[in-house]
């Protein structure tokens, strides 16, 4: 029973920075319909731009650890924020009009820069995420030992979860957004800027994104530059699996993804654990194919 | 006179190909065999993605399927290469028709996704040695050659000869179907699905044949590859040689042979030509990529009767 617990536990971190990449995916195909594959090498310039900052100015090292990391992982999003916001400018918006295939090639294209950007930027083998910023303290939660990092992990997520659910619901550009998702038209009528909506959920997806990696180098200790392409894939499957275009679809998603690959890893088999996700996917495509919160929309004529 | 000036065009490509084994080397032979077999995988993807307008980016489960059925029946019950190149093709094209069926009704988008996933399941299923016949993560070697009436294809010359007459055939079988009212079904459903459901076209019926066409053909490129390497693992067949092909397609003139088989020169042989540039190649074919869709989204063949389009996107319009 413990052992259930535990791996529940790392289940929900997991589950918390694959939910936090599929918020990436989700948004932007909510008011896109597209598939931003670039969307995981994003995330692994995150995760190697946190690297760089961390060995190169030791923010940690002068701050308290905790506020060190989190001024880090701001840095990390705001700069990956950038690159989306242009990745956009330069790849989807000149093929906002074409075919929709066009998109996908384009997004394909901006995937295979990237990762090999990273390669020769950084390299192209494993980087090592230094282990001794955070304290390893490991908490004692009803009787079950659980390291602190998994716990910050997951809080961080779910934190930037909910600012992200309220900023979407709650204020004036939220509601923007939203209603560009419905439709681009209708919403430029009403006076919204739909290229600017578009900029900004393109520099909130990837941030949310950068901050997913920097955290996945903190909780693993390691980063390589072709990892954006796995994590990716599972972010995305984790979108599908909440509702594609649902924000709070996506965090659902990411979480319960992020169970099942852990309680399939353990009680079925690890070499099997992608393939449990993907199986899932293939599931839920057929029988509900608007995911679980998902809404069933009508064919446009 | 323009068919008179496309037959010589032909005649010329093909003269100037079947001379290459004259003086190039076994490496670029290689390469050349190598576009070839991409060139067929192509084409039996355009089937799919160009004709019939299905998103599909795991045309490599069936190029698998094909390798394996080919490899297994080969290495253990010693049944002839050329004898299994149907039996190949027919086993991806079942294997097709099953993965298909369930998934057909998807809209646009999600058979993208689902068939990424089934192309990692497969990938996946064959790591993990499924029933215990797929060799786990090294594959299967000792693949035995090809042999027409005693004579063993063995060199890439030779294998040359072999894949580029299988284009060839597969050209020539392609550009016939081209013009008949099956394929000219599957452009209606590509070009406005609504409307060819409501003049009475059975979609999933016709998406489905599509589907086992495609596979059928790939499968039988899986055969052909599995006797060339003499050894197959299921890196093979991950997931980017599925976005490898798709990318063929797209680039080259998704729905036009001539446009598929440029793309194959295109994405196979370019980055072999840049190779002493490692890293750096697929930087600039990444941008490329991304360039080539901002400023010829329809690839560089279309086919030449896509020139009247159904109807005009205009700017503004909603297309996404």
């Amino acid at each position: 029973m413990e052992f259930f617990f535990e791996q529940l536990i790392n289940g929900l971190a997991v589950g918390g920075i694959y939910a936090l990449i599929a918020l990436g995916y989700t948004m932007v195909y909510g008011v896109m319909r597209l598939i931003n594959f670039a969307h995981g090498d994003l995330f692994t310039i995150g995760s190697y731009l946190g690297l760089t900052i961390l060995t190169a100015y030791t923010v940690t090292a002068f701050l308290n650890p905790f506020f060190g990391i989190l001024i880090l992982i701001m840095m990390v999003m705001a700069l990956v924020g950038i690159v989306g916001v242009i990745l956009e400018r330069v790849a989807y918006r000149p093929v906002r009009q074409a075919d929709r295939l066009s998109a996908v090639v384009s997004a394909l294209g901006a995937s295979i820069f990237f990762s090999n950007m990273v390669m020769l930027i950084w390299g192209p083998r494993f980087r090592v995420y230094p282990d001794d910023i955070l304290p390893r303290i490991t908490l004692n939660i009803l009787g079950l030992d659980v390291p602190l990092l998994r716990i910050l992990v997951l809080v961080t997520s779910i934190v930037l979860m909910g600012i992200l659910y309220f900023f979407v619901q709650k204020t004036r550009t939220g509601t923007a957004i939203r209603a560009v998702a419905i439709d681009h038209g209708a919403a430029r009528l009403m006076g919204i800027n739909v290229n600017r909506i578009i900029s900004l959920v393109f520099l909130i997806g990837p941030a949310l994104g950068g901050a997913a990696g920097v955290m996945v180098g903190l909780y693993y200790g390691q980063v390589n530059f072709t990892m954006g392409w796995s994590y990716g894939l599972k972010a995305f499957i984790a979108a599908v699996l909440g509702g594609i275009g649902n924000i709070p679809g996506a965090m659902l998603g990411g979480l319960l993804l992020g169970v099942i690959e852990a309680m399939g890893a353990a009680f079925i088999s690890t070499a099997w654990k992608d393939g449990i996700a993907f199986m899932v996917l293939i599931l839920i495509l057929i029988f509900r194919p608007t995911g679980i919160l998902g809404e069933r929309v009508a064919d446009k004529v | 006179m323009l068919k008179h000036k496309n037959t010589i065009l032909v005649l010329a490509f093909s003269a100037a190909i079947f001379s290459c084994p004259f003086f190039l080397n076994a490496y670029w032979i290689d390469v050349i065999n190598n576009i070839g077999l991409y060139a067929i995988l192509a084409l039996s993807l355009n089937f799919i993605v160009g004709y019939t307008g299905l998103f599909h980016m795991g045309h490599a489960a069936f190029f698998a399927v094909g390798a394996y059925t080919t490899a297994i029946l080969n290495t253990s019950y010693s049944v002839p290469i050329l004898l299994l190149l149907p039996v190949s093709g027919a086993a991806a094209a079942l294997f097709a028709y099953l993965v298909a069926r369930p998934i057909i009704h998807l809209r646009g988008d999600y058979l993208l996704i689902v068939t990424i996933a089934i192309v990692e399941v497969v990938r996946i299923a064959l790591v993990n040695n499924v029933f215990g016949i797929t060799g786990g993560s090294n594959g299967i070697f000792g693949i035995s050659r090809p042999e027409f009436f005693g004579f063993t294809i063995r060199r890439p010359h030779e294998f040359f000869y072999y894949i580029w007459a299988f284009l060839a055939l597969s050209v020539f079988l392609f550009h016939q179907l081209e013009k008949s009212r099956f394929v000219r079904a599957l452009n209606y459903i590509k070009n406005d699905e609504v409307a060819a459901e409501g003049s009475g076209v059975d979609i999933a019926y016709y998406k489905l044949i599509a589907f086992v066409l495609g596979a059928f053909w790939a499968g039988m490129v899986g055969n052909i590859y599995a006797s060339k390497m003499m050894l197959i693992s299921p890196e093979s067949f991950n997931f980017w040689e599925s976005v490898i092909l798709f990318v063929i397609v797209i680039l080259g003139g998704s729905g036009s042979i001539r446009g598929v088989i440029l793309g194959a020169f295109l994405i196979i042989g370019l980055p072999e030509i840049f190779r002493q540039f490692a890293g750096a190649r697929m930087l600039v074919f990444g941008a490329a990529m991304v360039a080539m869709m901002v400023f010829r989204p329809q690839g560089f063949l279309p086919p030449l009767s896509r020139k009247y389009p159904l109807h005009k996107i205009k700017p503004g319009d909603k297309t996404l």
